[in-house]
């Protein structure tokens, strides 16, 4: 298995680290701050489940293929299998725990609506990939879902679909 | 509070008072830090009726799932059967997951819960009776109560949503009840059933009952359970098949920060039965998984190839053809008629040969397990598919007796077969035990791929005969494959089990027929893949009926109508059994043909292509339409009509024909496992890529056949039929026939 460091590219505006950093990477995780002080090309989705217990994130490939690991960093969904610490540190993790402050958010709602879920293993990667695209596309079309490359192993892609356009009215009904 | 039984209840409670309910049972009981609920919260305010059912004061009702929740949908039917004869309101019912129910009492073992596996789709058909009567007896302890509490008699009284109703109109909830109902004895037997007409929640479409959980992130499976003190384990398998050790540098792997130990577990010696793990390995335990990751990346380790270094699939296909060229020594599984005779007066003959890959299961959640050994008890957290098959499993490691062995079953990221095997459970187990730690396993997903128990590898060499009228007048099935059973020494296995089912169609519909087996000698480690003997046959079957009907100028759904013929019950000894209806199964090809647009003339280069199968009980039919885009297949319509009797839940039985013809998708057009050199060759999603969404037909239109039958299951039935209806499908659009899967190589290799 390759280093990660080396696969995943630096994001834009993150100072490169050492690999023993003086002091603990920070990072903000749905809202809340948190240091890491271990070894900092640990990718970000072993953080979340193995010290923080955000356990809705999940391991599917470790190798960015699959998507069930995607959060939201800065917004964007990104596949947390491949983002080490030294990269995350500094950014705003959103998980599928922090989507909505409180309730549901839309595009939960809609994926318990269009009763998306069979074992639904991958779906916290689906969801955080189709908020995603909802806010980049307010009105998706077929294509615009097809983008989404998160695998599913059940088959349950079009109720992702169905659930995905009914997010989109529900979200563009609020903002009326 | 010393007590079992209360035991037992503070254990339900502490479900019930968690938040988010079942899904927390793994990691909070779990974590000492944790703590146990006070007891001063038990008691009064909950009452539990029989061990599915409990009913809270405020009209709550919580029903206990039995079953393996692999995404097959039994967390939601299972307890909608008990709900319907307790006559509650769904909206009123909490559904949370049972553990393993096993206990050991005067009469000897059982399962208080029932049969708690997921295999053969056969849940909802085991619990149709069974759970329902739990509920029945449930509601008729309730109204006992009621008639206590009123001085009237129970048959005067009737139920509705969550209450007992007496004649004047008086009302008594469920929850103002449940204490004095689970004081009085059970009756001596189940009460009456309702009749269907009064069913309110069969039937009808009813969502995921723990959505809600998942799509919030806070649904539990195996592989978010965490327990103090537990370490978790990484292996690095030996890629031989039955290789062995041969030399190991652990040096820089113990120098990772945060790797605790590192642990040689043998392998099992090449003829031995399976026990407890499929291969060699050296285990890496850390604190937490990005170290034993970083860990198992450091071992310097060498291999002894094993006996089967020079198994490869090209190899193994070159045998298979040539047994099925000598035609010696054969296992015969059915013969019928005088085939020599049918051939002699033949006026058409048809033959072909169709090759199967072995295939992997890649559930989304890889395997693993989570074990704490202790003195003379152990509990594990899985995601599992066979608890009884684990609970035997560490006893047998261990010598803990299963009495004391607990399982906490969580939600499984898919099943699809690879969890009826608990080799992942034994290894944890192994693990556990030399380093005297609560251990969880880890699975990364080129272990996955590369250890899982494949679905066979053959080949399958079909011949028929027609007469004038072209009428089939014979068929013969010859399959060479490496065998299902695999280290089963010992179990009464038939070779052939597993890969071709003599009683499948066309038998007992051609009069003459022969069905032989041959097994071709591999060291892959073989296994169920979702309806496991239907998928690896039916496409050879399948498309041999279309080829039958092109070759003799035929319409390929009159075909198969004429050779099912009149409507009549077949016997059929295999899963499923024991009839076969054909009538059943030309009614689900009648209705895909037309909903398909089956005999419509096309000019716009799409092809239509069609198959039926049984399976497991159910009768299905798959329609595509496709058309080639350059050198991509676009997949325009998928049409899927089954029947599997009565329904329990609608919305769940759309979505396993939706699932499962994706499944079968996915898996016909690219999915191939293979080996070179005794290694199998795929590794992660690159070499195993699932099908993405762009590829998916947008919609999948589900016809079920509305029936009264008794229920059979809908987790297999969806997949068998797709395949062959799609290599038709390909045929009518490009005439080219693709009898090789996976389907893309082959087909761009011959366009």
């Amino acid at each position: 298995m390759q280093n990660p460091t080396e696969r995943h590219p630096p994001i834009a505006g993150t100072p490169k680290r050492s690999a023993t950093p003086v002091a603990p990477l920070a990072i903000t995780i749905n809202g809340k701050p948190y240091e890491h002080d271990g070894d900092p090309t640990m990718p970000l989705l072993w953080f979340l489940r193995d010290m923080l217990r955000l356990t809705g994130t999940k391991f599917g490939c470790g190798i960015g293929a699959c998507g069930a690991c995607t959060v939201l960093l800065d917004g964007k969904a990104t596949r947390s299998c491949l983002l080490p610490m030294q990269n995350a540190a500094g950014h705003q993790v959103t998980t599928i725990e922090g989507l909505a402050a409180e309730g549901l958010h839309p595009v939960q709602q809609a994926w318990i609506e269009e009763d998306v879920p069979q074992c639904g293993y991958c779906q916290a990667g689906q969801i955080v990939a189709a908020v995603d695209l909802l806010q980049r596309k307010p009105k998706p079309n077929d294509d615009d879902i097809a983008t989404i490359s998160n695998l599913c192993r059940c088959g349950t892609y079009p109720r992702i679909r169905k659930a995905i356009l009914r997010a989109a009215e529900s979200i563009q009904a609020q903002k009326k | 509070m010393n007590d079992p039984i209360d035991r037992g209840r503070r254990r339900f409670l502490a479900v019930s008072l968690s938040a988010s309910g079942a899904l927390l049972i793994g990691i909070r009981l779990a974590d000492a830090e944790d703590g146990e609920v006070p007891p001063e919260l038990l008691g009064d305010d909950l009452t539990q009726l029989g061990p599915f059912v409990r009913i809270e004061r405020d009209n709550r009702v919580v029903i206990g799932a039995r079953g393996c929740e692999i995404g097959q949908g039994v967390m939601t039917a299972l307890p909608m059967l008990i709900a319907e004869e307790l006559d509650v309101d769904w909206s009123q019912v909490r559904v949370i997951q049972l553990p393993y129910g096993y206990v050991e009492t005067d009469q000897g073992a059982s399962n208080k819960y029932g049969d708690q596996g997921a295999g053969g789709s056969t849940s909802v058909r085991d619990g149709w009776k069974e759970l329902r009567e739990a509920g029945a007896t449930a509601r008729w302890l309730l109204v006992q109560a009621a008639a206590r509490e009123w001085n009237l008699q129970a048959d005067q009284l009737r139920t509705e949503a969550g209450q007992v109703i007496a004649p004047d109109a008086r009302k008594l909830t469920y929850g103002a009840l449940a204490r004095s109902a689970a004081a009085i004895d059970l009756p001596a037997n189940p009460p009456p059933l309702k009749k269907s007409e009064q069913f309110h929640i069969i039937g009808r479409p009813t969502r995921v009952a723990d959505a809600r959980d998942i799509v919030t992130g806070r649904s539990e499976y195996g592989i978010d359970a965490y327990t103090a003190g537990a370490l978790i384990a990484v292996m690095l398998r030996c890629p031989y098949l039955d290789g062995t050790l041969d030399t190991l540098d652990d040096s820089d792997a113990r120098r990772v920060a945060g790797v605790r130990d590192v642990i040689h577990i043998p392998g099992p010696k090449p003829d031995e039965p399976f026990k407890a793990q499929l291969a060699d390995g050296i285990a890496v335990l850390a604190d937490n998984t990005w170290a034993a990751i970083q860990g198992r990346n450091a071992l310097k380790v060498t291999w002894k190839q094993g006996p089967w270094s020079k198994e490869s699939t090209s190899a193994l296909a070159a045998k298979a053809n040539e047994l099925l060229d000598n035609n010696e020594d054969g296992v015969a599984v059915r013969r019928d008629g005088d085939m020599d005779k049918a051939k002699k007066q033949a006026r058409y003959k048809v033959q072909a040969r169709y090759e199967m890959p072995f295939l992997a299961h890649a559930t989304m959640e890889t395997p693993g397990a989570l074990i704490d050994l202790r003195q003379d008890s152990a509990l594990l957290i899985a995601s599992l598919q066979s608890p009884d098959g684990a609970s035997e499993m560490i006893s047998s490691l261990t010598g803990i007796p299963r009495r004391a062995i607990e399982i906490r079953m969580t939600r499984a990221g898919g099943g699809f077969g690879r969890r009826l095997e608990n080799d992942f459970v034994g290894e944890a187990v192994l693990i556990a035990k030399a380093a005297g730690k609560p251990v969880k396993l880890i699975w990364t997903r080129e272990d996955d791929l590369q250890h899982d128990f494949y679905r066979p590898f053959g080949v399958h060499a079909l011949a028929a005969t027609l007469d004038r009228k072209k009428k089939v007048t014979s068929w013969s099935h010859a399959c060479a494959a490496t065998p299902r059973p695999y280290r089963e020494n010992g179990r009464k296995r038939r070779f052939f089990d597993g890969c071709l089912e003599p009683d499948d169609f066309p038998a007992g519909l051609v009069a003459n027929l022969d069905k032989t087996f041959f097994s071709v000698p591999s060291g892959m480690p073989r296994g169920w893949w979702r309806a496991p003997i239907h998928t690896f046959h039916a496409f050879s079957v399948q498309s041999f009926v279309d080829e039958i009907a092109v070759a003799t100028k035929q319409d390929a759904v009159k075909l198969r109508l004429d050779m099912l013929g009149e409507s009549r019950l077949i016997p059929y000894s295999g899963h499923g059994g024991p009839n076969f209806d054909t009538g059943r199964l030309a009614n689900v090809l009648k209705i895909c043909a037309e909903r398909v647009g089956w005999g419509v003339k096309r000019d716009d280069g799409h092809g239509i292509g069609i198959a039926c199968h049984f399976t497991f009980g159910g009768y299905s039919a798959h329609a595509f339409e496709v058309s080639m885009e350059g050198r991509d297949l676009k997949i325009h319509r998928a049409v899927v009509v089954v029947d599997i009797g009565r329904v329990v839940n609608p919305l769940g039985v759309e979505a396993q024909m939706m699932g499962g013809t994706i499944d079968a998708i996915s898996t016909a057009l690219h999915l191939a496992i293979t080996v070179k050199d005794g290694e199998v060759q795929q590794k992660n999603f690159t070499d195993y890529p699932l099908l993405k969404m762009a590829e998916a037909p947008q919609a999948v239109d589900v016809h079920i056949v509305d029936s009264t039958a008794e229920p059979s299951g809908a987790g297999e039935i969806g997949v068998p039929s797709a395949a062959p209806a799609l290599a038709n499908a390909i045929y009518a659009a490009t005439t080219v026939r693709v009898r090789k899967l996976p389907l893309m190589p082959e087909l761009m290799r011959k366009l």
